[in-house]
């Protein structure tokens, strides 16, 4: 079904797509939004929830479930504490995605802004997984704690970096692949950089193809460039820091 | 020495644009932008600035000025606050006209202090009895300090040539119905939604915060307040309006008008780059850079911040370096947007031509053409 | 009869455990302890300097205060009784060493910070960006710069300035009051951390002038070992008036003390006493301070020249004609300063507390407008990263430890410099003494305590919301004062918590 969000406030917009999902329906269509925030917000449903236009800020925060996709570009907070589901955006995203993720997947085709993927966690079985598809800006994967953290810097200007400085610091946990080489001054003190596995290039085969099938990026050419993969140096970097 | 006054923080939405063509457009477009961000303050803070509203008093001083209570200060008598200031501006300023500004009581502004605005001009023998090579902006300023420090009940919001603020305790859609901002035609507007937590109710702290041509609409908190405060009341600058954005504006005064810096020098006062990118410099801008810090560190703006500084020639958006709070650029035509939130920016424009989020710490410097103003 | 003055302690040496290796005969440095077939403390000698503790394998000593009691009386402790009792015996001026030693009221411990939370973040040091980068130096009152191809450019260069990577810096202390290898220590603590260190009054041993880049050199009263060389080896010159331990009056080093490397450094015979006169008897007015600052200037090329002054009442009008006078940095020293001696009345009852006297020069300097043209370092009694940011926020550039940083050097404040024995070797000139202070440990255990409150000093700041410590200085309003009397407060420019 499709709900026309046209200057509808974002309270009313939520249930509506709350009442629709708990009268059946599995696949919704949001058109005309613009600036609502909230939207999916702890929905568990394992619905489809498509969004036209630019949603407003903590969309799919504590979603545990859904997938969401958004034509458009998204603001902030995306995917907040996201516990499970995917979210697609095909456009670019703004700042402090994915943080404290659990679970799930968050695909981006664009460009990131600053501070996504901070403290972005695994548990057991679930491992969060986020994919950029442009660059990125300060603080990426700060605190990272566990899961999946991507960065491919498609379509960018000639010489620009892919992404800015403090990459990966306080990490401890959880891996992220770089596509091209990274400047280890630009990142924190606790990460390290590794040349590739096998096991690596499964990872990325998985996750990687999903993502080009979703937003229509070209895998052949993302796998042109050799990948960058950033670890935590140790899963207690701050131990020689106090005095006891 | 005064430590005693208390201050209130800034939330913490804000739109504008800029026709850099000159191209004048009603205050309700601006109004339909900072409405959508309305979760984004309180109510307890709306406020606008344009540019190009007043064509036929374009060589005079527009003063926007408030007679209104003081929050933590005794009751005064509002009417006799006027007397006293209208003339203290009539023995000091050729005063071309004073009227009140015309606002529409609606039920979202039910009451409001007494608002009047005054088109000034400065005196030359006024001037020239001041002796030390005084300029006429300096004249206006000390005027507006004068005002706003020594006359209990009276705050100047706004001093500028052909511009103005209109603020006030609402949401700023609301504030702009109340000022009737429709019937207002600009080529830069912009907008404020705040969200004060200790001074509810207090006309005065709603932004922007002006003086002369500068206008400032700020979402975050200047954590350097204590430090930049007492480091512009060193220059007289006075404090008055209980807000920590006010000293946004004092400082680019300082910098720009009075020691002559260009205004991007100014910016990278404000939001200056980390000594690990300084000391990567070529040795001459290191040099140069060092140089601004050092003299003046207690400028710097601390915490987190975005900012977007209207003025005669222009535009300018700035986020804090390390980019706490959102901040959205975009151009279509001849317009350039910046605001909070992309939607805000699209609830005016859906069809955009160029849309980015500027880098922490470098700002987006927007001029008008040239012949505009 | 004699009467003698009873002894502060009394030292036990646990006879089982002793295994009389001896080893306190050779440590202790007071004459403490003698062997007849088995280990006899003299308490008369003992300082409770804690070395023998410290050495004794065994860890058969125990050191406590006399149980000797005396009949209590409120107005008549028993220091005081004994100062009296030494008088009458020797007819002469009370001696100590390190800083004052009453109960006056700490105004820092009256001081708390503040911390941002909700309507304003706080800041993460150990990840996100904090900058303590300090300049000392007269800065001017605007910047004069272009942008050229774009690129930006000063237009007219700044007066030299001092680099610090963190507001701390060391005190001087004197070549003379410390030995040679304390003097080494801080050098190379100070090079190493990105600070400076004070060659205090003393002058500049031949074997530190690689460190000059890393030290401020000292033109004192004395005028000891100060030659065209020296002022111009060092990164700064500082004329010193007073410090906070002995305002007003002059030192004397004995001729005792005065062996070849000190005779060599001062340039004064070897035997003779070093005198530092109270006053520089150049300096009789302000506009004498002018004239020895701009000579000291010219015969530098124009290094920066601080001024250290003893915190005393007029303060604030005595900084403001410092500056005035030229002078590119104050240093102020509060009368909990230390010292390797100094009268015991004097060290005790003369002078004001720093904190005041830093609210106080700050207020004053921005009142005149003329805050920009010198850094103001504060001393006197900096005891930990809380007091040095505290400092800071109440208007300090940059504070200088003295008493830290020797116990950062093993002293246990014992509060015995002045007899030269210090079981240390920090503030002793004999060779068996100084040669326990090893340089190198010295200066790591030095660099571990500027790392250890640089750290501290990130947090703080980040809990305040702060990345940078420009943002914090001067700035009153991030202290607020618990059980500070409000006439305290008005002075310090702070409201009481609640406000």
């Amino acid at each position: 079904m499709t709900i026309d969000a046209k200057g509808v406030y974002y309270r009313e917009l939520n249930q509506e797509v709350r009442a629709a999902i708990a009268a059946g329906e599995t696949d919704i269509v949001l058109d005309n939004v613009n600036g609502q925030r909230y939207i999916a917000d702890g929905v568990r449903a394992k619905v489809n929830i498509t969004v036209n236009g630019v949603p407003g800020n903590d969309l799919a925060a504590f979603m545990d479930g859904p997938t969401l996709t958004v034509n458009g570009n998204v603001q902030d907070g995306v995917a907040n504490t996201m516990n499970d589901g995917k979210v697609v955006i095909n456009g670019n995203a703004g700042d402090v995605l994915g943080y404290g993720m659990r679970g799930g997947k968050l695909y981006i085709k664009g460009d990131v802004g600053y501070r996504v993927g901070i403290h972005m966690k695994g548990y057991k079985q679930n491992i969060p997984v986020v994919i950029a598809g442009g660059t990125a800006g300060d603080f990426f994967g700060e605190y990272m704690a566990g899961g999946i953290l991507m960065l491919l810097g498609l379509g960018r200007e000639e010489g620009a970096p892919i992404a800015g400085d403090y990459i990966g610091t306080g990490m401890h946990g959880g891996v992220m692949y770089i596509r091209g080489e990274v400047d280890l001054s630009r990142c924190g003190a606790e990460v390290g950089t590794m040349e590739m596995t096998d096991e690596d290039d499964k990872v990325l085969d998985t996750y990687l193809g999903e993502f080009c099938s979703d937003t229509g990026c070209d895998m052949d050419e993302i796998m042109k460039v050799k990948f960058t993969k950033l670890y935590p140096k140790s899963s207690r970097p701050y131990g020689r820091l106090y005095a006891y | 020495m005064d430590h005693w006054w208390q201050k209130d923080m800034s939330g913490c939405g804000l739109s504008g644009l800029i026709n850099t063509d000159g191209a004048r457009v009603s205050g309700a477009v601006i109004r339909k932008s900072i409405a959508l961000m309305h979760d984004r303050g309180n109510g307890q803070g709306g406020g606008l600035a344009a540019y190009g509203i007043y064509p036929d008093h374009k060589d005079y001083y527009a003063f926007h000025i408030m007679y209104t209570e003081e929050p933590g200060k005794p009751a005064r008598d509002l009417e006799l606050a006027q007397k006293e200031t209208e003339a203290y501006l009539d023995k000091n300023l050729a005063v071309k006209l004073g009227e009140d500004i015309p606002v529409k009581i609606t039920d979202k502004v039910r009451s409001h202090p007494i608002l009047r605005r005054y088109f000034v001009k400065v005196r030359p023998d006024k001037l020239a009895a001041q002796g030390f090579g005084m300029s006429e902006d300096d004249f206006i300023v000390s005027t507006v300090m004068h005002i706003n420090d020594k006359i209990d009940g009276a705050f100047v919001f706004s001093s500028g040539k052909n511009m103005g603020a209109f603020k006030g305790v609402g949401f700023p859609e609301d504030i702009a119905d109340f000022y009737m901002l429709e019937n207002y035609q600009g080529y830069i507007w912009t907008a404020h939604n705040r969200f004060p937590t200790n001074t509810q109710g207090w006309w005065g702290g709603a932004h922007p915060f002006t003086l002369l041509d500068w206008s400032i609409v700020h979402n975050g908190e200047i954590s350097s307040y204590g430090i930049n405060r007492r480091y512009l009341e060193m220059f007289g600058y006075k404090m008055a309006l209980h807000t920590d954005t006010e000293v946004v504006t004092y400082i680019f005064d300082l910098l720009v008008r009075r020691h002559g810096l260009p205004v991007q020098a100014a910016l990278q006062v404000a939001a200056a780059p980390f000594w690990k990118d300084v000391d990567r410099m070529p040795p001459e801008e290191k040099e140069a850079c060092e140089a601004l810090r050092m003299v003046y560190g207690s400028a710097l703006l601390n915490g987190p911040f975005a900012i977007l500084f209207g003025h005669t020639h222009g535009l300018i958006g700035i986020n804090d370096r390390i980019k706490l709070r959102p901040f959205v650029a975009a151009t279509k035509g001849k317009t350039v947007y910046m605001a909070s939130e992309e939607s805000a920016i699209r609830e005016i424009e859906p069809d955009l031509e160029k849309v980015w989020a500027p880098r922490a710490g470098h700002p987006v410097m927007v001029e008008l053409d040239k012949g505009v103003a | 009869m004699n009467i003698v003055n009873p002894p502060e302690f009394r030292v036990k040496v646990d006879q089982e455990k002793c295994r009389k290796c001896k080893r306190c005969l050779q440590s202790c440095s007071f004459g403490v302890y003698e062997f007849h077939d088995r280990v006899i403390p003299d308490n008369n000698k003992c300082v409770a300097c804690n070395r023998c503790v410290q050495t004794c394998p065994e860890d058969a000593i125990t050191i406590n205060e006399s149980p000797n009691v005396y009949k209590d009386h409120p107005n008549w402790n028993l220091q005081l009784r004994k100062n009296v009792w030494k008088q009458a015996e020797t007819g002469g001026v009370l001696l100590t060493g390190m800083g004052n030693n009453l109960p006056y009221p700490i105004v820092f411990d009256g001081l708390v910070v503040d911390a941002c939370q909700v309507t304003n973040p706080s800041i993460d040091p150990l990840r996100e960006p904090m900058e303590l980068r300090t300049f000392l130096g007269r800065k001017p009152d605007k910047v004069s710069v272009e942008y050229v191809n774009g690129k930006l450019r000063l237009k007219e260069k700044l007066p030299p300035q001092i680099r610090l990577e963190t507001p701390i810096i060391f005190a001087p202390m004197s070549f003379g009051a410390l030995s040679l290898n304390a003097h080494k220590a801080l050098a190379m603590a100070a090079k190493d951390s990105g600070t400076v260190y004070g060659t205090g009054e003393g002058g500049l041993h031949a074997d530190l002038l690689e460190y000059g880049p890393w030290t401020i050199v000292q033109c004192a009263s004395g005028r000891f070992g100060v030659h065209s060389e020296y002022l111009n080896s060092g990164v700064a010159v500082e004329i010193k008036i007073g410090q906070g331990a002995k305002p007003g009056i002059g030192g004397h080093l004995p001729g005792e003390k005065i062996g070849q490397e000190i005779s060599k450094t001062r340039m004064i015979p070897i035997g003779t006493d070093a005198l530092s006169p109270a006053p520089h008897h150049d300096i009789y007015s302000i506009e004498d301070l002018r004239q020895l600052i701009y000579a000291i200037k010219e015969a530098t090329n124009y290094k920066p020249v601080s001024v250290k002054i003893a915190c005393v009442h007029n303060v604030a009008a005595i900084a403001s004609g410092i500056v005035r006078a030229g002078a590119d940095i104050v240093y102020l020293d509060g009368f909990k300063g230390g010292t390797g001696a100094a009268p015991t009345m004097i060290r005790d009852h003369v002078g004001i507390p720093i904190e005041l006297a830093l609210a106080a020069v700050d207020d004053q300097l921005r009142k005149e407008g003329i805050r920009n043209q010198a850094s103001i370092v504060a001393a006197g009694g900096i005891r930990s990263s809380a007091d040095v940011v505290k400092a800071i926020a109440l208007g300090a550039d940059a504070c200088a430890i003295g008493t830290a940083a020797l116990l950062a050097l093993g002293c246990s404040l014992c509060q015995k410099c002045y007899t030269g024995n210090c079981a240390w070797g920090i503030c002793t000139q004999k060779p068996e003494l100084t040669r326990r202070l090893d340089p190198e440990w010295g200066a790591m255990r030095l660099k571990n305590l500027l790392r250890g409150w640089s750290h501290e000093i990130k947090e703080f700041l980040g809990a305040l919301g702060v990345n940078s410590v420009e943002s914090l200085r001067g700035s009153r309003e991030r202290l607020r004062g618990v059980g500070l009397d409000a006439q305290t407060l008005e002075i310090l420019g702070v409201k009481p918590a609640g406000r």
